[in-house]
């Protein structure tokens, strides 16, 4: 089994969202930890891009933050060594194909599997493009997860069919950033996944409250909250970290529990 | 959107609906015109211009969104978005949207909003609603990221009508099939006037519509040079400029693997031009493929060669070009003078220079202001 399909075992995840060096490397370490601490049972980092496309203003700033500060692949590297001393939650990347695709799939995946980065969100890969760098991420134990969208449609089955780690639930269409309601049918989204993969799914775009990860906590495996948590390290600076913690076993603490078998 | 291109591209009744609206209502076939003046002038090479910018709304744009809001209609779509750069592709959407009765969303980097007021209004007089994006660099890759966003929020009812041989597969190839147009016609025109092929196409390269349809004809006669101009802004060498074969590198970005301007961490760079349909960071990937393969040569003008080409057809030829195409011409005046007076440059004005003549008056100088 991989590292990321135990995150979903006998329990519901809560999978929080930082981006890498935002506002610098000893806050995102510091972040990571705090929101290990709380409860998460999974950390994304966003590794910055000049055109984050499926990302709101939120996060965009959060980027621009952390190129204020020089940001590169190989310094976020260097974070996660950082991060891998103190803590061992699980640990993925979610990037722009490019970024990926300029440091050379094979060092970076290499580079991931030596720190612990157990997979990969890109929400901007052609599927055309995804044959070339699938084998390369499986030689590495790196799992590529897929996003599903409520337009995703009949497709879905190609998309999810082979997919391992977990599959990123996308709530609602457009961009990151927190929503108020959600309106599609995700249960049934849902559903169609399961007919074709038993990997597990998790929810993100636009979750923030403990009510929503309730209520979607019993629909999926798990819950991803981004823009949220960017906000609250907006919001703090440098010292973020309690308020994560916090949050985090705010968010934690409102999934469902699942029941010992 | 595979299938349904492919079965509109093999559907009699498509092409006839479209070859119909090319001819009645865009002004096709446009002409291939002989400019003797410039071409005594330069003293080398004949030239003529495949006049684009004589179509209606002033641009070759039009060719590839009748074509897209064709496939937009029977695919049920009621509400066209596209992406504009300078404007024109905006205003081409626009066009046909309130021709086939569709609602419509235009997407303009605020940098160009500024510098294409006219453009913006056209557009609104036309019945759209014109977004100023105002995320990363304002310019034309900001706008088509706000296109592409909005096309995933919404695509049950809207069909995303990109402006250029660009984005994920099929969309370059289903630009270049609509602008193939031009180098069709061009062909059988130069072939009927001077009853042997050209020796050289000469077209502008912003996402590389109009030189891929120039192209796409002649591809397979080696004897003909197809030759890109790029906008270098203010020179190859400096990072204001948007020459991307020159300078780029290979990426993967708006859904294409491509040539880029990007930094070495593979973030793409800010561009610059004076034209705002040449200032993209990217370039489609059959002119990408072509440049590799040597079958195209690709050259970057700058904004100074520009506006003097800008100036110098129209005094010569009386006729005013857009910016984007007068990089085309300012090599034209390049590499005419070094050919034989027997040989042939084809020349795509890609559209017309009405919208540029207040940003070149401003280059200038002269205050145009009331
Ligand atoms: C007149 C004109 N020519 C050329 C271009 C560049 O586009 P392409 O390279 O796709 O032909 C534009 C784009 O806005 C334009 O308006």
């Amino acid at each position: 089994m991989s590292e990321l399909a135990k995150v979903f075992q006998n329990k519901k995840a809560f999978i929080g969202f930082v981006v890498a060096d935002d506002p610098d490397a000893d806050s995102t370490v510091k972040n990571v930890v705090a929101l290990a601490e709380g409860g998460a049972d999974l950390v994304e980092l966003g590794i910055p891009f000049s055109d984050p496309v499926a990302d709101g203003p939120v996060i965009q700033e959060a980027d621009l933050r952390a190129f204020k500060v020089g940001v590169t692949p190989d310094k976020i590297f260097e974070i996660v060594a950082a991060i891998r001393k103190e803590t061992t939650v699980p640990l993925v990347f979610l990037t722009y194909l490019n970024i990926v695709f300029k440091y050379g799939y094979d060092k970076f995946c290499a580079r991931c599997q030596k720190l612990g980065v157990s997979g990969l969100i890109i929400p901007d890969m052609p599927y055309e493009e995804k044959g070339d760098l699938a084998p390369i991420a499986a030689k590495y134990a790196v799992d590529l997860i897929p996003l599903v969208t409520p337009t995703s449609g009949h497709r879905i089955e190609k998309i999810v069919k082979h997919a391992t780690g977990f599959i990123y639930v996308v709530s609602s269409m457009g961009v990151t950033g927190t929503r108020n309601t959600i309106k599609t049918d995700l249960h049934q989204l849902i559903q169609q996944i399961r007919q074709y993969t038993d990997t597990p799914t998790a929810i993100g775009f636009g979750v923030h409250t403990p009510e929503q990860a309730s209520e979607l906590g019993a629909i999926a495996d798990g819950v991803i909250v981004g823009s949220a948590i960017v906000k609250l390290v907006a919001q703090n600076g440098t010292n973020a970290a309690p308020a994560l913690k916090k949050y985090a076993q705010e968010m934690k603490a409102a999934l469902p529990v699942l029941s010992a078998e | 959107m595979r299938q349904p291109i492919n079965e509109a591209k093999n559907d009699p009744k498509f092409q006839k609906e479209l070859t119909d609206l090319l001819n009645n209502y865009a002004n096709r076939p446009s002409l291939l015109y002989h400019a003797k003046r410039m071409s005594d002038d330069l003293g080398g090479a004949q030239i003529y211009f495949k006049r684009e910018d004589l179509n209606h709304t002033g641009a070759h744009k039009i060719n590839n969104v009748i074509g897209q809001a064709l496939l937009a209609k029977r695919l049920g779509k009621t509400r066209l978005i596209a992406e504009t750069g300078a404007g024109q592709h905006g205003v081409a959407t626009a066009t046909i949207a309130a021709l086939f009765g569709m609602s419509c969303e235009i997407y303009m980097g605020k940098m160009d909003t500024d510098r294409q007021k006219l453009n913006v209004y056209r557009m609104e007089l036309l019945g759209a609603k014109v977004h100023s994006v105002t995320s990363g660099s304002m310019v034309l890759k900001d706008a088509i990221n706000a296109a592409m966003q909005e096309w995933a929020s919404r695509v049950d009812d809207t069909f995303y009508v990109i402006g250029s041989a660009v984005g994920p597969h099929p969309f370059p190839e289903m630009v270049r099939d609509f602008q193939s147009v031009i180098s069709r016609e061009a062909r059988a025109q130069i072939l009927k006037e001077t009853g042997k092929l050209p020796d050289a196409i000469v077209a502008c390269v912003g996402g590389g519509s109009n030189a891929i349809g120039s192209f796409a004809e002649f591809i397979n006669d080696p004897s003909v040079q197809l030759i890109g101009c790029e906008a270098a802004g203010r020179g190859v060498d400096t990072d204001q400029t948007a020459a991307t074969l020159e300078r780029g590198s290979t990426g993967i970005f708006h859904g294409m693997k491509s040539v880029f301007l990007q930094d070495k961490f593979g973030q793409i760079d800010k561009v610059y031009s004076i034209s705002a349909g040449l200032d993209y960071p990217g370039v489609g990937p059959e002119h990408a493929a072509l440049n590799a393969s040597g079958r195209a040569q690709y050259v970057g003008i700058t904004d100074d060669e520009a506006v003097d080409a800008f100036e110098y057809i129209a005094k010569t030829e009386g006729i005013i070009a857009a910016i984007e195409s007068s990089h085309a011409v300012a090599y034209v005046e390049k590499m005419a003078p070094k050919m034989r007076k027997d040989q042939v440059i084809i020349c795509t004005l890609s559209g017309r220079g009405d919208k540029d003549v207040a940003s070149i008056a401003k280059y200038r100088g002269v205050d145009i202001n009331e």
